[in-house]
């Protein structure tokens, strides 16, 4: 781009022009004199965002343009946000509203520059951290932002801003001490022991607390040294010399063989001389050993159920032994069988979510419980048919179809299980396309470019019959081939033509209430931006929604047929995705795969586009269950050719997709407004 | 070209032995280490004339291996990476003019299969369709290759061995391999080897010192996690190896694994970050 500045004058015109300011009598000539000293990336961005708004409403546009001469400069990099925030406002309550929105955002922005410039937020560093702590060992934590600093085994709370240390370096090591102090609690052991027989005695049980926090810092510093010392160095440097008094009850927990009963035992140490406050160390996040308990005896008796259901099967007593049962109620172990499975029984044997189970079974106790060795008894899986009555009131028409659905507790089919409705998509703002294509005109471009070298068309196909150039290999080789008397290939051309891509795809979109919001918006601008896209490169594509409430109402909607053109009415009902209920994935895996089997194409791939695991109401479909059908119904429509590759935005970490998805099909995004411009690139290198 | 110019055509004679197929016979044995009973499904294959698919990721040792199988069992071998303008004729050979005369030029199947060598196609999804079937009739009880220019018909001597490699991890679906192709072949699966192993791998072949290999080797594992969250793959062997090299070569490590490990593996700005993160808490 030309990187002078515009002028004034030049500014003007161009506002003139966007806000068709002359008809309204105003006139841009003192926000064009602000403008003008801007760098010109930004005065494009106000422009930008001027034409935006004026598409709304041309006071909006004015607006805008008015409050960015003045506020551009100081908002910078937020900018775009600012501007979002006052579309936002407008949408919900008008002009006055929107003003009002603008002013505060920018105010706040103002206050929290001058605050600190070193300061980190914990949204500037969450993406490096949680995939940091996602490569360490043990079972994945999720990263969320919180009060203070603490985790419940499973959940990690980070501040929401740091501003202790002096600059931002420091601060983002300051971040990445407190979650690594947080993820070796979980993998070191700090819950393995109940210290409520030692908080009881402490009059104070805040202070307690801390001090037990401080002295698993400790220790825990030192786990992380052997396995990660370079971390533990960072941490050592950060938070400078223990105080003289502690360095004893430091050097204690350091050692190799030290566990969390030392740090109790140097609890006590501290209450019989009378503990005061701790001192203060930014880097030790807070104790709940209440909550973290909890949350730990739950996840024990989870797993525990998973590795001896595991067992089962392994030793033939489980459903797998009956599978040949053809009954929906295959019979489980019987009693008299529940003996103990060796001990040192090889982890590798068991399937990869009882495995996973296993390993954090061993975190949780440092090796595995030998209750868990006992392979489940009989009445460990009552069938259970949670809700199924009808709870929305359109269902008096018959289903289009039925599906069975696959329960893993009892490893068999529930027969015509699940009701499929399926119906047109509604249409929604006619407008609404036409605006994301102007405003993502430039991605669309560019994604158009690359997607031009999937299509072949540069590509020369080498030793055709006929073509417009000819092909000096294949030439020089048939006069080889004449000399020595063998018979010469008349394929001796090249011809640019376009290559036959033979390839059918399904996009499946969750219209699940969990969507609502950055996410549906997120799903609806990526499918605007595949569909211009993929026009181009002339595969055959089908969008289709899907949601529901229960088994007896699994909705699929038509947003676009595979013989749909991408037309107005199209766009209009791509507008017009909506957040509606839950999300019962293998049911809509089934049936779409089903329509995507029919078409006649060598190669069909199912794209679905969803925000997190397989979910329904009642608690039936949630986890296990549903994901083990949803596989089930992946691995079904694999067997028929059909390839998925599975979209997800969640930003925390998505554990549970390896099983579903396998190893390779799947990727996750951890934030919605990364989706439009990740799905071409994923579309692209699925395809290519 | 002046071709009554006998010492003129000497050197065309000299340069096209250059284009000739080399065929590897392997003095020193290729070190590698094995980590399940590849070895004896590999000799069972070739003493039963069945071709062999290596399935793995990227840089785990499915090239090293079959060199290493090459002089096990004193096979030369002829190793062909596949790409997507691979033709048949690349593969099974072309007529060249040279000066008025003709001549055939042997492409490295064709090579192999009459030198009862060992022939690697690597990355074999990567070749083109029409190209793959020229194998097919190798891989059957046939055990020939037509070579339909010369209307020759070369029937592979028992010592001729087919090995493919395969890269599961791929994502596109127009480079699944056809169970046509798939089940022609027996499979081995290759992974990245346990830590110790893995290590003693990295300390051998980059020349560092056990320690320094058994980090590189706990990095290499925590990339590995970042599969499918912000990485396509994790770090292979070979890319420890030349991070344990550049170290070797008096690069401070920290350094040295981001030049060669992080870098190549990604683009986007947290995970570049993330990874140096898990550099500078490994070293
Ligand atoms: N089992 C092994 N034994 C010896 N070296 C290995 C082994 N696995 C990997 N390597 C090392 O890793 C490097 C890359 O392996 P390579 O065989 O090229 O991988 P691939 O062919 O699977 O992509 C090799 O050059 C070698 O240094
Ligand atoms: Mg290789």
């Amino acid at each position: 781009m030309d990187e002078r500045k515009l002028f004034a004058h030049e500014l003007e015109a161009r506002l003139d022009e966007l806000l068709l300011l002359s008809l309204r009598q105003r006139s841009a000539e003192e926000p064009a004199a602000l403008l003008e000293a801007l760098p010109r990336q930004m005065q494009e961005r106000v422009l930008h965002w001027a034409g935006v708004a004026a598409q709304t409403s041309d006071d909006l546009g004015w607006l805008i343009v008015s409050l960015a001469a003045t506020r551009a400069a100081s908002l910078g990099e937020n900018f775009d946000d600012w501007v979002r925030a006052g579309l936002d406002a407008y949408d919900r309550s008008g002009l006055a509203a929107t003003r009002k929105a603008l002013n505060e955002f920018a105010e706040t922005h103002r206050n929290r520059e001058q605050r600190s410039q070193g300061g980190v937020s914990f949204a500037a560093i969450e993406g490096r951290l949680s995939r940091f702590l996602h490569a360490l060992d043990g079972r994945p934590l999720k990263l969320v932002s919180g009060k203070t600093a603490w985790t419940d085994t499973e959940t990690l709370w980070l501040p929401e801003r740091l501003d202790v240390a002096p600059d931002a370096t420091a601060n983002r090591l300051l971040y990445k001490a407190m979650a690594a102090l947080l993820w070796a609690q979980t993998r070191f052991g700090t819950f393995n022991l109940d210290p409520e027989a030692e908080l009881e005695l402490w009059s104070d049980r805040g202070r307690g607390l801390a001090w037990f926090a401080l002295f698993e810092a400790m220790r825990l510093e030192a786990c992380i040294a052997l396995e990660l010392p370079g971390l533990a160095l960072d941490i050592a440097r950060l938070r400078g010399p223990w105080p003289a008094d502690l360095a004893a009850a430091a050097a204690k927990l350091a050692r190799p063989e030290a566990t969390v009963a030392d740090s109790l035992a140097c609890m006590a140490e501290r209450r019989r001389v009378g503990a005061g406050d701790t001192p203060n160390f930014p880097h030790v996040g807070a104790l709940d050993p209440v909550a973290a308990r909890r949350v730990r005896a739950a996840r024990i008796t989870r797993e525990m159920a998973i590795v001896r259901r595991a067992l089962n099967v392994l030793r033939g007593t489980g459903p797998n032994g009956a599978a040949a049962d053809k009954s929906d109620y295959p019979p489980l172990a019987a009693e008299s069988e529940t003996q103990v499975v060796d001990p040192q029984f090889d982890l590798l044997s068991l399937p990869p979510p009882a495995r996973e189970a296993a390993k954090s079974l061993m975190q949780d106790f440092g090796e595995i419980p030998p209750e868990a060795l006992h392979p489940a008894g009989p009445g460990a899986w009552q069938p259970v048919d949670a809700v199924d009555t009808p709870i929305t009131a359109s269902c008096t028409t018959p289903p289009d179809a039925f599906y069975d659905e696959w329960d893993y507790r009892r490893a068999a089919w529930r027969h015509d299980w699940c009701h499929l409705y399926e119906m047109e998509a509604p249409a929604g703002d006619h407008g609404w396309v036409d605006e994301v294509r102007r405003r993502h005109a430039h991605l669309i471009r560019s994604i158009r470019r690359r997607f031009e070298a999937l299509r072949g068309e540069d590509k020369p196909q080498r030793r055709q019959f006929d073509g417009e150039e000819i092909d000096l290999d294949a030439q020089v080789e048939a006069r080889a081939d004449r000399k020595s008397g063998a018979e010469p290939s008349s394929r001796l051309f090249i011809h640019r033509r376009r290559v036959e891509r033979s390839l059918a795809v399904m996009f499946m979109v969750d219209m699940s209430g969990s969507t609502k919001g950055w996410v549906n918006d997120a799903e609806r601008e990526s499918l605007v931006l595949l569909c211009e896209a993929i026009e181009s490169l002339g595969d055959s594509y089908a969008i289709y929604g899907f949601s529901g409430w229960t088994r007896t109402h699994c909705d699929i909607y038509r947003i676009k047929r595979f013989g749909d053109r991408y037309d107005a009415a199209t766009r209009q009902r791509i507008a017009g995705i909506e957040a509606r209920d839950y999300t019962r994935m293998g049911v809509a895996v089934r049936h779409l795969s089903g329509l995507l089997v029919r078409q006649n194409t060598r190669h069909k791939l199912l794209v679905t586009l969803s925000d997190g695991r397989p979910d329904d109401y009642g608690d039936e479909y949630r986890g296990r269950y549903g994901i083990e059908d949803t596989r089930r119904a992946l691995l079904e429509a694999r067997e028929k050719g059909v390839r998925s590759y599975c979209v997800t935005i969640d930003r925390h970490g998505a554990d549970y997709l390896p099983q579903l998805y396998g190893p390779a099909h799947y990727s996750v995004i951890d934030d919605a407004k990364k989706l439009p411009q990740k799905i071409a690139e994923i579309y692209r290198k699925l395809t290519g | 070209m002046n071709n009554t110019n006998p010492a003129g055509r000497t050197d065309v004679r000299a340069d096209l032995r250059k284009l000739a197929t080399p065929l590897v016979r392997l003095a020193s044995e290729p070190y590698y280490h094995a980590t399940g009973d590849e070895l004896a499904v590999f000799e069972a294959a070739a003493r039963s004339c069945l071709p062999v698919m290596l399935k793995g990721p990227t840089g785990c040792g499915k090239t090293r291996f079959v060199e290493h199988m090459a002089w096990r069992l004193k096979r030369p071998l002829v190793t062909v990476a596949c790409h997507d303008d691979l033709t048949t004729a690349d593969l099974v050979g072309r007529y060249l003019i040279v000066g008025d005369e003709t001549v055939w030029m042997d492409g490295p199947l064709v090579a192999a299969v009459r030198a009862g060598a060992i022939c690697y196609l690597d990355e074999i999804v990567e070749a083109r369709k029409d190209t793959t079937v020229v194998i097919h009739p190798l891989t059957d009880s046939r055990r020939a290759l037509p070579v339909e220019k010369r209307g020759e018909y070369i029937e592979a001597p028992p010592d001729f061995m087919l090995v493919i490699s395969y890269n599961p991890g791929y994502q596109s679906v127009l480079k699944e391999m056809k169970p046509s192709t798939r089940q022609r072949f027996v499979a081995l699966d290759f992974d990245y080897p346990e830590a110790e192993v893995e290590a003693r791998i990295v300390a051998h072949e980059g020349g560092v010192d056990a320690d320094t290999a058994k980090k590189l080797v706990k990095l290499g594992s925590l990339t590995r996690k970042l599969k499918g969250a912000g990485l396509d793959e994790g770090a292979g062997t070979r890319l420890l190896v030349h991070a344990a090299q550049l170290i070797a070569a008096g690069m401070a490590p920290p350094i040295a694994c981001t030049a060669a490990i992080a870098r190549p593996l990604a683009d986007e700005a947290d995970t570049r970050d993330a990874l140096d993160d898990l550099i500078r808490a490994v070293f």
